[in-house]
């Protein structure tokens, strides 16, 4: 099969308002006799169901959470870029389209990016009709702020809860959907199988998560809203539930997963403090407007600094060592997220880390107290520097901050073309589920638009596309192939629950996390990557002997759903390596140490690399297959990043 | 530090439920309390026990599905969701004891877990605006005064955890539907449907069985997000003023 | 969803019904019943004139035989039961809320008062049977002395309460029962404000001072009467 990602011909701005034009339609009337699935009710997931039941589709939607509010993108802190220009200072749909494809280091898709772009500034629209409160100027006017490093001010925020606000604005849409019966809500239900009938996906299978039942969901199209997979690291910034489950089920089923390497890594967040540790709590990079960032220059200082002898304060300037102002004169504590990431892991594998585990970097404000006062200070980060407190019981007016860099988002997901369905006729992934808009990394405050842009702005369009050359013929929920899928559901869950070993389901997630920070995190080599490699079928192996699995089916049983998940996530890892193994180059949030400058910057390899690997399921214990979807820049000149 | 758990057990719904009691020995102060609570229940697998049922997602203390009533409290001894707890907040030796949200409009589905399915219902019956994707204004064409934004915005933080029913001896659910009628209220784009909004909405929440605000304030002195009261007195004048005068008869 | 019905009874029964409604009840009649207090405190304090009741009872003839403040005394008592009634149908629907109690329950989120409203509510309701058997029904419907003002026969309310706050447990009976009143009023007051959707910025902490004033300053009145008489008559 040859990947046709449907990009339509024209000029880069007139794609979208022409293929629009192009869709086929359905019938107003027509609209009642389809149905569509939503898997996921984040901002990607909410906002699609409601805008697909206000069309008049029949929709039925999922979460494993026990309301759909709860959806991680409810975390996002920082804001959601947009195009409007409102501050005056040169932003444009062309601009935002450029910086996104830059940042994204020249691994997205041209068409799809500028697509984003251009609905961006429909999505503030949207949002303010629903009552989302943005922050506001004294005159009533939206106010904007900069983020991310973008040089013109576009971010809207709602102080630090912008996704907690936008997620409650399209979780409000989809409760008046499912007032008016047009949606119908299945919370507590995990989605664990795919159904294809004829070749194409008409169907579900699910668990309930209170009572066990195994059910089967039939429908026209099946839309997969279900997040990343950055907790195939176990720790990250990432929700306890959030898995890959879906996408990886929907993968095996024959869907085509896009650049799974790609995974951005946060370098402000509240270091591990112990084996206990479940998650990484993320703070605002707009830290490090102020923040300087550093360690001790000498390694006998920073021995001394974790075992507790010595205390920050007390080291002199000059055995600071600020790398990133030093490195990176123009740029200094503001160089992206990748730069600033890999280099605290450069200087803590140098022995220099700051805390007990030897895996954290300061990150100081005593001289930004000195110059502007502590109570400047504390207006502009109040909220995060009460939040480090209350987790680290440090104060950090008085004591540097201690940072570490986290899995934050997977810029890897379902392939899919611009329509946004994957291989798998009618199946579709959309916001962080899918691999489109970000390339190899994504910048600030633009994670909560594509979610958006997608549900609210591109699949209301595309999926009409589809169902208008599809009979509106139901297919019953106990066709074969269901109750195939069911069979292989309940199969797998009875061996995990029959296995009774001696490891618990967080061992192994632990040590696959372990492995895939190693190897597959912030930098990464053909021998690391080799070894995980080889660790991963292991564990794997292991993991289906001498897992342990309490309770049964029938009941409320965490310890199950946990093993469910993490039986995908080994599956995902072994992809992760493979595809890192694969791209021979560094770009954006993969960076393969052979393939650096002289520098230590990254080195991408245009002539070889500017693709998007697409990989092909092809049965267990068979290698995967690689696809590449070659990418095209007509607009955008490709250049080397430099912060230097 | 050492820990003594008394952790309220109930296999589902139907079943009766009951206190058991479980010793921790190696408790770091640095632990969040569910870090702990994993803890204890690795130790359980690892015995073939049933680990312990609790909610709990984000672990940031935003999204609101952690829960837990700790010594005698919502979200325990801080004013904070639970998953921002810190073992540090207890003492070596200390006895905890650890109930689920206690409503009838909360029935437990397991051990400590709690089905908070009224709270989506009572959004259903109006916590919205009704408009549809795609036909707004300009963003900018509806100018808000920033106060009255900010006051928007502080009612619209609930996290919708529950905390409040759980801390007011009525199981009153009055302080979260008053933050989002508040937050509807105050914005003018929620001014149009805000009779009939706050009339739906009061009318699912009795439906739903929560008891009857009597102005304790204790969900309010709870509320990891800091709701206020006033929402509440917001919530009653608007109710009174569309039950007077909507034209629901 | 806007042609949907959103209540299932008539309008009127709904509000009066619901939730909301009830604490709407109960906050007006309360606020009603504090008006009450603050006129009967203002008849009760002539007691402690030094005319040997003349001025007491010439007000009590008043208002026996006022057409307009006898209908008032209709309404008043109406809004007594009222109250009372709609307080014992919420405490029992508030109860019912939460089926299973906590094994282990925490109070310091909110004041003692404010939880035991119904207690102290209903220690002033003995206090107003109480009250009533002995000053109320008496004058009503007969078994006080009379005596003659300007050759207008009275009855004499004012003897009736000298005998009775002879009595120390009388007396005690009294200020317990305005101790009692006192922190019914102390929450009370506020919240009914509170309840009927008054709250700004500016006039809430008035309307709090203003509560917390009401509830000392009436209720210490009001025992002092008893205590004032008692001392007189026995030092």
């Amino acid at each position: 099969m040859t990947l046709d990602a449907k990009i339509p011909e024209g000029p880069l701005s007139e794609k979208w308002s022409k293929h629009k034009f192009n869709l086929k339609l359905v019938n107003p009337a027509n609209k009642r006799k389809y149905d569509i699935i939503v898997v996921g009710t984040g901002l990607a997931g909410a906002s699609a169901a409601a805008s697909l039941a206000e069309l008049g589709y029949n929709v039925k939607v999922f979460c494993f959470q026990d309301s759909p509010r709860r959806a991680h993108s409810i975390a996002a802190q920082g804001g959601i870029n947009a195009a409007k220009n409102y501050q005056n200072d040169g932003d444009s749909i062309y601009r935002l389209f450029y910086d996104t494809v830059k940042g994204g280091d020249y691994r997205a898709r041209e068409a799809n990016v500028h697509r984003l772009a251009e609905v961006s500034v429909n999505i503030i629209d949207q949002c303010v009709a629903q009552g989302v409160p943005f922050a506001r100027e004294y005159g009533g006017l939206l106010s904007n702020r900069s983020f991310g490093g973008a040089q013109v001010s576009r971010t809207f925020y709602a102080r630090g809860q912008t996704g907690q606000q936008l997620l409650l604005g399209a979780y409000s849409a989809l409760s008046r959907q499912v007032a008016t019966g047009k949606v119908k809500l299945y919370t507590r239900t995990e989605m664990l199988d795919l159904v294809l009938v004829d070749g194409k996906a008409r169907g579900i299978v699910t668990r309930n998560m209170v009572t066990g039942a195994i059910e089967s969901h039939s429908a026209h199209a099946v839309l997969l809203c279900t997040g990343g997979y950055g907790n195939v690291f176990f720790l990250s910034t990432n929700a306890m539930g959030s898995n890959v489950t879906a996408t990886w089920r929907a993968h095996k089923k024959g869907a085509y997963f896009g650049n799974p390497c790609f995974t951005q890594i946060h370098p402000t967040c509240i270091p591990v403090s112990g084996a206990h540790q479940s998650k990484l709590t993320l703070m605002s990079e707009s830290l490090r407007n102020d923040g300087r960032v550093w360690v001790p220059r000498e390694k006998e200082d920073a021995e001394k600094i974790r075992k507790g002898t010595l205390k920050a304060n007390d080291l002199s300037e000059e055995k600071r060592y600020y790398f990133l102002e030093e490195r990176y004169p123009s740029f200094g504590n503001l160089v992206p997220r990748d730069v600033a990431s890999r280099n605290a892991k450069l200087v803590c594998d140098d022995q220099l880390g700051v805390n007990s585990e030897g895996q954290a970097v300061y990150l100081d404000f005593r001289d930004a107290i000195k110059r502007d006062g502590e109570d400047t200070i504390r207006a502009k980060y109040g909220n995060l520097f009460d939040m480090y407190q209350q987790i680290t019981d440090e104060n950090p007016y008085k004591v540097p901050m201690k940072i570490y860099p986290a899995v934050h988002y997977t810029m890897g997901g379902l392939w899919v073309d611009y329509n946004l369905m994957t291989t798998v006729p009618g199946c579709y992934a959309l916001g962080e589920a899918n691999f489109s808009d970000h390339g190899a990394n994504r910048l600030g405050a633009s994670a909560l638009m594509q979610g958006l842009a997608d549900g609210y702005f591109v699949i209301p369009y595309t999926i009409g596309d589809y169902l208008a050359n599809m009979p509106a013929t139901k297919v019953d929920a106990s066709h074969p192939e269901f109750k195939k899928a069911e069979e292989e559901v309940k199969q797998r869950i009875n061996t995990l629950l029959s296995i009774n070993g001696q490891k618990t389901v967080d061992e192994y997630h632990k040590e696959l996390g372990k492995i895939m920070w190693d190897y597959c995190g912030m930098a990464r080599n053909e021998k690391g990557l080799q070894f995980a490699k080889q660790r991963i079928a292991e564990i794997k192996a292991e993991f289906w002997k001498n897992v342990k699995v309490t309770g049964n089916n029938e009941e409320f049983n965490q310890s199950l759903e946990k093993a469910l998940r993490v039986a995908d996530f080994i599956e995902l890892g072994a992809l992760m390596v493979e595809d890192a193994l694969q791209r021979k180059e560094s770009c954006g949030g993969h960076f393969r140490e052979e393939y650096q400058t002289e520098d230590g910057e990254a080195q991408r390899d245009d002539n070889n690399f500017a693709h998007v690997a697409a990989w092909e399921y092809k049965g267990d214990d068979q290698p995967e297959v690689l696809h590449q979807e070659k990418l095209v820049f007509e607009n955008v000149k490709l250049t080397q990043r430099s912060y230097k | 530090m050492k820990l003594t758990l008394k952790i309220w057990r109930q296999k589902n719904s139907q079943d009766k439920g009951k206190m058991v009691e479980y010793k921790l020995n190696d408790v770091s102060a640095d632990m969040s309390f569910l870090e702990m609570l994993d803890v204890l229940n690795e130790e359980l697998t690892l015995k073939g026990e049933d680990p312990v049922a609790f909610d709990h997602d984000c672990r940031e203390g935003i999204c609101g599905m952690c829960s837990l009533y700790i010594n005698g409290k919502p979200h325990g001894p801080k004013q904070t969701t639970t998953c921002q707890l810190h073992m540090r907040s207890f003492n070596d030796g200390d006895t905890i004891y650890i109930e689920p949200w206690r409503a009838k409009a909360f029935p437990v589905v397991k051990d400590l877990a709690v089905d908070r399915g009224a709270f989506d219902r009572i959004i259903q019956a109006g916590g919205y605006i009704s408009v549809n994707t795609g036909v707004t204004v300009d963003a900018n064409e509806i100018p808000i005064a920033k106060e009255i934004a900010d006051k928007a915005f502080d009612a619209a933080t609930c996290i919708g955890c529950g905390a409040c029913v759980a801390a007011c001896k009525n199981a009153s659910a009055m302080l979260f539907v008053s933050a989002k009628v508040s937050q509807f209220t105050l914005l003018p784009q929620g001014k149009a449907e805000r009779k009939r909004r706050v009339e739906a909405m009061v009318e699912q929440m009795d439906e739903e069985g929560f008891g009857a605000c009597t102005n304790t304030g204790a969900c309010a002195a709870e509320c990891p997000k800091e709701i206020s009261l006033e929402n509440i007195a917001r919530l009653n004048r608007e109710y009174l003023f569309a039950k007077l005068t909507s034209n629901n008869v | 969803m806007s042609t949907q019905t959103i209540q299932k009874k008539t309008w009127y029964v709904n509000l009066l019904t619901s939730t909301l409604g009830r604490k709407f009840i109960m906050a007006g009649t309360g606020l009603f019943l504090v008006l009450f207090l603050a006129v009967h405190l203002i008849g009760n304090l002539q007691l402690l004139i030094p005319d040997e009741g003349k001025t007491f009872n010439e007000y009590a003839h008043f208002m026996g035989h006022n057409k307009f403040i006898q209908a008032i005394s209709v309404g008043n008592f109406f809004f007594i039961l009222l109250h009372i009634a709609y307080s014992f149908a919420l405490t029992r629907y508030n109860i019912s809320a939460r089926p299973q109690q906590y094994a282990y329950a925490k109070t310091n989120n909110s004041s003692w008062t404010s939880r035991n409203m119904m207690i102290l509510g209903t220690l002033v309701l003995i206090f107003i049977v109480v009250h009533l058997q002995a000053f109320w029904a008496k004058s009503k419907f007969g078994g006080l002395e009379p005596i003659s003002y300007n050759g207008v026969e009275h009855h004499n309310l004012y003897l009736a309460t000298k005998i009775a706050f002879a009595e120390w447990w009388i007396v005690l009976l009294y200020v317990v029962s305005m101790i009692a009143l006192a922190f019914h009023l102390s929450h009370g007051v506020a919240s009914a404000f509170q309840t009927l959707g008054l709250n700004h910025v500016k006039y809430t902490p008035l309307i709090k001072v203003f509560g917390y004033a009401f509830a000392i300053i009436v209720p210490f009145l009001f025992a002092l009467i008893p205590v004032w008489m008692f001392i007189a008559q026995n030092m």
